[in-house]
């Protein structure tokens, strides 16, 4: 039974409570860019001004789509967003 | 939590699976009908049914703030504090407490009473961490309701990649309930970040590894011996060899926490092998930050990194066992930490003799690391009971097993230096005109394990750092309650 709503540290506490984020790449030489329409409208517009301006700089980008804003991203689409790329644009609102 | 109990006045505490409880109802419903008490029921608030008003104290709130040990207990509060208590129904006690003269005088003079909820098994510390102050240090990591706490625990990096069960305060002190030990005891400072570990956070790793308080003790006997110096747990953490702390357990207390050294005991189903084993790496891993693919640089590594750990089978009278050999009292708990790799198999169905099954384990022997590596790793030779049985029933002791592996183990440095017999690796060619040893003295340890049948024994190699003699050994050590 879980009688509360905390567990306790099992490590040395050297590091933060909060789970650490990754920190941004620090270049994109070389990172391929997905860029996610999560499928709210005008997301499309979004990520074309993105896409275009990251071929100005010569970063490969790839297109993904959820197939409705309504629900979270299906697992397969987050795999291969996490295998074939290293960075995510994510187009959040319309 | 319904209802209140007064500040003054009588109060008893009830259950009604308590024959002593049912005993008494008469007494508690005439003080109730007087207004002169309070009736708190553990576990049924309709009980007693001749008394009104009974308080629900099913959440035991009221018994565990009351230290209350047996029902029916009564209590005479003033000012909210305890005045006066009688536990059982003992009535002259009663009649003192409630100053009628005449109380129970249908009711035999003595009866015991029962357990109380509150204080069984498992209960206590839930109520010490739901209501009172729990004296744990280690900092508290929230969770909403949504949340999985398994799944935070994966997601935090606590894991071995196994789900772990999740340290809430109640398991914690549960399992600091197994030890003696004060919690804020440092046992150690694990590696490689050398970080003090104190005997709670080893708790909230047991708690994790899905120990009972009852291994307590092993888990903390084997953290010290993982910690000795000479075991060097550094090097072998961050080795790219395959190698772990292998542990087994001698004495009686590996009986009295089931722990399996007979069929399938390195393998699979035993809870205490189990859990022991993966307690120390969650330690080694949350404590201490050895981390696969930042400090642990194990090339492949081995799945007894998971969790290596079982008992000897100490059922022969005539064998010593392996903590015996190397210095314990006998009939001492001891832990014995060997730096080791994963299973090789030895088959032999066909030697009948001990010489024959001495040549042949010799010759599986010397492929530990390698055939022509010597003097360069450790070995723990697990010998299961039919093949025991060839050397028992010839009358060899463990040291003479011992003596004959070890003349059987010598061969011409010529076959072994580099490049001889084609193969590359091998020994220095200074070597050459030695007779060299597969082990240094004392370098390979026999323990007795296993199944009735099968004519199947197992050698674990060592890890390479076993080389430097002086610098890397196995360690033993006795296990304290």
């Amino acid at each position: 039974m879980i009688d509360n709503s905390f567990m306790r540290d099992p490590t040395a506490e050297t590091s933060g409570t909060r789970r650490a984020r990754l920190a941004p790449p620090p270049s994109l030489d070389g990172k391929t860019v997905a860029l996610l329409d999560i499928g709210k409208m005008r997301g499309d517009e979004f990520i074309d001004q993105i896409e275009r301006r990251f071929a100005e700089r010569g970063i490969a980008t790839r297109r993904y789509r959820k197939p409705t804003n309504t629900r979270v991203a299906p697992t397969e689409l987050l795999q291969r967003i996490a295998t074939e790329t290293q960075v995510a644009v994510v187009a959040l609102s319309d | 939590m319904a209802g209140q109990i007064p500040t003054n006045g009588l109060v008893a505490f009830v259950k009604s699976e308590c024959p002593t409880c049912a005993l008494v109802e008469p007494v508690l419903r005439r003080l109730a009908d007087a207004g002169e008490i309070t009736v708190v029921s553990q576990d049924d608030p309709s009980f007693p049914a001749t008394v009104s008003g009974v308080v629900d104290d099913t959440s035991l709130e009221w018994s565990f703030r009351s230290a209350i040990e047996a029902v029916p207990t009564l209590l005479r509060l003033e000012a909210g504090r305890e005045s006066a208590r009688a536990v059982g129904w003992a009535r002259e006690e009663w009649r003192q407490i409630t100053g009628i003269r005449d109380l129970g005088n249908d009711l035999p003079e003595l009866r015991p009473g029962c357990g109380a909820k509150n204080v069984e098994p498992g209960v206590r510390e839930q109520l010490i961490a739901r209501y009172g102050d729990s004296g744990l240090g280690s900092r508290r990591i929230a969770y909403g309701g949504w949340d999985d706490p398994a799944e935070m625990c994966f997601e935090r990096g606590w894991t071995d990649g196994l789900p772990v069960v999740p340290p809430t305060d109640a398991r914690i002190l549960n399992m600091l309930s197994g030890t003696s030990r004060r919690p804020d005891e440092v046992v150690g400072e694990v590696p490689p970040n050398l970080r003090p570990c104190t005997v709670e956070k080893v708790a909230i790793n047991a708690v994790m590894a899905g120990c009972k308080p009852e291994y307590m003790p092993v888990v903390l006997a084997a953290l010290e011996a993982a910690l000795e110096p000479k075991f060097t747990l550094h090097g072998l953490l961050c080795s790219t060899c395959f190698s772990g702390p292998v542990i087994v357990v001698n004495g009686p207390i590996a009986r009295a926490i089931g722990m399996n050294s007979g069929v399938n005991a390195l393998g699979q189903g035993n809870r205490a092998n189990a859990t022991i084993g993966r307690a120390l790496q969650l330690i080694v891993r949350n404590v201490g930050g050895g981390i696969p693919g930042g400090i642990d640089r194990a090339t492949l590594g081995n799945p007894g990194k998971y969790t290596f750990c079982f008992a000897e089978d100490e059922s022969d009278p005539e064998w010593e066992p392996l903590s015996v050999r190397r210095g314990m009292s006998p009939g001492v708990d001891a832990v014995t930490l060997f730096q080791g790799d994963g299973i090789q198999a030895f088959i032999d169905q066909r030697s009948r003799t001990p010489e024959e099954l001495t040549r042949s384990l010799a010759s599986s022997l010397f492929a530990v690391g390698h055939p022509k590596l010597c003097e360069f790793t450790n070995a723990m030779l697990v010998l299961s009971p039919e093949h025991y049985a060839i050397f028992r029933a010839a009358g060899w002791t463990r040291r003479r097993i011992e003596d004959e592996l070890d003349r059987a183990l010598i061969r011409p440095g010529r076959d072994l230096v580099y490049g001889a017999q084609g193969i590359g690796e091998g020994i220095a060619p200074t070597r050459a005109d030695d007779m060299v040893r597969k082990f240094w003295p004392g370098g390979l340890l026999i323990v007795r394990a296993g199944g009735e049948a099968g004519l199947f024994s197992a050698i674990l190699a060592g890890w390479t750092g076993g080389r430097f003699r002086d610098e890397s050994q196995p360690i033993t050590r006795e296990i304290r309650s």
